[in-house]
């Protein structure tokens, strides 16, 4: 007979966090095929740089700190930081971006912090944000989709990834959020066939995706809704107040990282807040700060900054949303000294 | 009846209210079985311990014949419980054994080798109703009756608050949220008017108006019976409560029922409300009724490694082996061996542990029951636990600062307020033993928090010992000082009694 004490609960309920990770990249799987299709070939060598380099890099981060190997790589945090990293990437991207936006996330963002549960910013977001800094070329060639059939050939992809960048010819120059641009409706940005990062395309299949997580418990409903009515509502009045110069607020949503931001990066359990009323406030300011950005930053995209900035008051939200203590007051006090 | 309609505002609360868990219940097929008498084991082996508070003193030597229900240990102090023989035999030993403890220690118990022939002493039955509130606590005490949910705090002390402050409200507990049980389920079904008397016994006693049974959803047999059972007394409302993990919880129930939130500083019944489980209502209504004392209690035995769970009637101090035995023994080696309830039981490491008053079951749960995680991984952050804590606390922030070893921090966080469920742990994708952190804490605090009070005491006996050397010393100066004055006082008598008589004799002597 055993000895050692066993801790109450004798019965567990939990899912273990690598199949959470697991239901997280299905939910992901549609939107990525679908621009896999319609950015072809180069789409998919990327995406799987991508994933390679965050592999590779966290397999040495752990050797280095000599931690054991297994538990880290099984719990699938790299491959997921990798491929959400991957669908936030312009498609043609060349692959030392994705092997150097891998590296950065795996190894400065996360792994320097003390490894999962104790980094303080999203991997993926602090990864592409340092890439846009660095490599704005790069990082803001956007490819208007091919017609489908007349993309690259997997060979010829492989010179779009891996050979020089003036390979890379036909690439429009237009920016993803200039409506006037590529001119905007609703059915090509739902579905994806228009220019943007690689996986932020596809709003629909991507809002789907985000669905199936709320629906089997594994994100929650407060930060997705709180993003998407924090872009949706000041949209709306900005576009009730000048319509001539601002779009719609459904192109807002649409648009962009707005949909990946808010189920799949905004909702990343460790660099969000844990308490109830934190989630609202964390999601309602990511959704500002991204239709601010938009509106009048310098850069075209906002939703990784955004995001990056609302981790960073994370701690700060938790610490000013603690949930009321049953039998107390929110101050912390007894509810017996209520009576004045 | 129940036609008593719930306050708006009761409602509107219970939709406020998203804490807890929805645990598998797995009552099936335990509860689906009649309570069955367990016949007399070997040995029953007698923890003096078997409630909260101070150790029952023997009051039988090792070797004496006993009759069933003869007093074999008195409750010493107020917050006690005495003990009772079971069945009539010999007391063959008082020593110590294994008994049901979370650090798997042994503790003194009294052994009763039965004679099977289980002789009685004479009872008297009275009417409850004729008794004095004092009275009934009285006989409550000396019936050894303690909390049966599992908390074995002694009953009595609870039938004592109704004398210092009005009593509304007395709420049954048949909640039974713990997975696996299904003792008060089969209690409710099948001796429901004993329930019901218990708790007209009880209302008595502390002077309630009315009385509230809180019973789970997945109960619909306990619900009908103690509704029928209920249906000519229109001060009980029998209440259907959702499932859900810690509906059971004392404060919880009572914030369903009522939206009453008990103050986190105050007793239940410091908001005039006194909450008592059903099987302890119907341990009662025996032990006025009948002057039974506590001498047995039903006990589901299950989990997947029991060849045919059971609702058993058991003799207290038999030992588990015997329960598992009777049920046809063991399919497999279980994975954990818990006594109590799987949320918040505890696992014993030994088959010879006895059953005692707060055993509500015996659960043999394989490993695919118990679900563990591998290993507990660090925290993801995932908030599961924060949404699932019954007490709104943070269970992983405080768990940080008690690794931290920041127990400061760990309980302005609101670690005494913790009821240790097992919620938060049940949860946690990370597989992390929050309770067993969250328990070691509060241990350390309350040791802490004794220290610090044994200090102060010896600091107070310290200081009040140097008052009293520096008086005695003090009143030996004066004494000192005052015969030293008195000695001179004397001598200078002398020295002028002396003068006096030389000028006297020199009177009589003139020259
Ligand atoms: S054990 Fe304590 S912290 Fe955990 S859920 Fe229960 S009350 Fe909350
Ligand atoms: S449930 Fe476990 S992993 Fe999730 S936040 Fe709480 S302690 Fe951390």
């Amino acid at each position: 007979m055993t000895t050692a004490v066993l801790p109450s609960p004798h019965t567990h309920g939990a899912r273990p966090v690598s199949q959470t990770m697991l239901l997280v990249m299905l939910a992901l799987l549609p939107a990525t095929l679908s621009s896999f299709w319609h950015f072809g070939w180069p789409a998919v060598y990327l995406w799987l740089v991508t994933i390679v380099a965050c592999v590779l890099a966290e397999t040495l981060a752990v050797l280095l700190a000599r931690r054991p190997l297994r538990p880290t790589l099984a719990d699938g945090s790299a491959i997921l930081t990798g491929w959400l990293l991957a669908l936030s990437l312009p498609p043609w991207a060349p692959w030392w971006i994705a092997a150097v936006g891998g590296v950065f996330a795996i190894i400065v963002v996360k792994q320097i912090f003390g490894g999962l549960g104790q980094n303080v910013f999203n991997p993926a977001m602090a990864a592409r944000v340092v890439l846009l800094i660095s490599f704005p070329l790069e990082m803001t060639r956007w490819i208007i989709p091919p017609s489908l059939g007349s993309g690259p050939g997997p060979v010829e992809a492989l010179a779009i990834t891996f050979g020089s960048p003036s390979l890379a010819d036909g690439i429009s120059g237009a920016t993803v959020l200039d409506p006037a641009g590529g001119g905007f409706d609703v059915f090509t940005y739902s579905l994806g066939h228009h220019a943007g990062s690689m996986g932020e395309t596809s709003a629909l299949l991507l809002a789907a995706g985000g669905v199936f997580l709320i629906v089997r418990g594994v994100i929650g409903l407060r930060i997705p809704s709180a993003f998407l009515l924090g872009v949706a509502v000041p949209a709306a009045l900005a576009y009730t107040l000048v319509p001539d110069s601002q779009p719609s607020p459904l192109f807002h949503l649409l648009s962009g990282g707005v949909m990946l931001g808010a189920f799949f990066i905004a909702t990343d359990y460790v660099t969000s807040p844990s308490t109830p009323l934190g989630q609202w406030i964390f999601g309602l300011g990511c959704g500002l700060l991204t239709w601010i950005i938009r509106t009048w930053g310098a850069y075209p995209e906002g939703v990784a900054f955004a995001i990056l900035l609302m981790n960073a008051a994370t701690p700060l939200i938790d610490h000013y949303t603690r949930p009321r203590i049953f039998g107390r007051r929110r101050d912390g006090h007894s509810l017996a000294s209520e009576e004045r | 009846m129940n036609l008593s309609l719930t306050p708006l505002t009761v409602r509107a609360n219970r939709l406020m209210q998203r804490w807890g868990v929805h645990p598998q219940d797995r009552k099936a097929p335990a509860s689906g079985t009649a309570i069955t008498p367990l016949p007399l084991p070997e040995q029953l082996i007698l923890p003096l311990s078997q409630h909260i508070g101070s150790p029952a003193r023997p009051v039988v030597p090792s070797g004496a014949r006993v009759l069933r229900s003869q007093l074999l240990a008195t409750a010493q102090g107020r917050v006690s419980a005495p003990i009772h023989a079971p069945t009539s035999g010999t007391i063959v030993a008082i020593n110590s054994a294994p008994i049901a403890h979370p650090s798997g220690l042994t503790g003194p118990v009294m052994v009763l080798e039965p004679d099977g022939l289980d002789q009685a002493l004479a009872s008297e039955a009275v009417d409850p109703f004729t008794l004095s509130p004092a009275e009934i606590a009285e006989r409550v005490a000396a019936a050894g009756i303690v909390g049966m949910g599992g908390a074995t705090f002694p009953s009595a002390v609870k039938l004592g608050l109704g004398h210092n402050q009005p009593i509304q409200t007395l709420v049954l507990n048949g909640g039974e949220c713990e997975p696996y049980l299904s003792c008060d389920d089969r209690l409710m079904q099948e001796r429901p008017e004993q329930v019901i008397d218990g708790g007209r016994i009880i209302r008595h006693a502390i002077g309630a108006e009315r009385i509230v049974i809180g019973i789970e959803a997945n109960k619909p047999a306990a619900i009908a019976q103690m509704q029928a059972a209920a249906r000519d007394f229109p001060e009980i409302s029998v209440i259907k409560v959702p499932n859900r993990y810690p509906m059971g919880s004392e404060k919880h129930l009572i914030a369903w029922l009522t939206g009453q939130e008990v103050p986190s500083t105050k007793l239940a019944a410091d908001i005039g409300i006194v909450v008592h489980n059903v099987g302890t209502a119907a341990a009662i209504h025996r032990a006025i009724r009948w002057g039974e004392p506590l001498t047995q209690r039903i006990v589901t035995v299950a989990g997947g490694a029991v060849r045919t769970p059971l609702n058993l009637e058991v003799r207290l101090g038999t030992p588990v082996s015997a329960l598992i035995e009777f049920c046809g023994g063991l399919v497999s080696e279980p994975a954990r061996r818990v006594m109590g309830g799987p949320m918040m039981g505890i696992a014993i490491t030994s088959l010879h542990v006895p059953i005692i008053k707060g055993s509500g079951g015996v659960l043999m749960l394989t490993e695919a029951e118990i679900k563990p995680a591998a290993a507990a991984t660090p925290c993801v952050r995932c908030s599961a636990c924060v949404s699932a804590c019954p007490m709104g606390l943070l269970p992983l922030e405080i768990v940080a600062r008690v690794r931290s070893n920041d127990l400061a921090a760990a309980q302005e966080l609101g670690l005494k307020d913790c009821i240790s469920c097992g919620t938060c742990a049940f949860v946690c994708s990370s597989g992390i033993p929050l309770v067993q952190y969250l328990n070691h804490a509060k241990g350390e605090l309350a040791a802490n928090e004794r220290d610090a009070k044994k200090q102060a005491e010896l600091r107070a006996l310290a200081e009040a010992r140097s008052e009293r050397l520096q008086r005695e010393a003090r009143a030996k100066a004066e004494a000192a000082a005052q015969r030293k004055a008195e000695r001179e006082r004397a001598r200078a008598a002398a020295k002028a009694a002396a003068a006096a008589k030389k000028a006297e004799k020199a009177e009589q002597n003139p020259a």
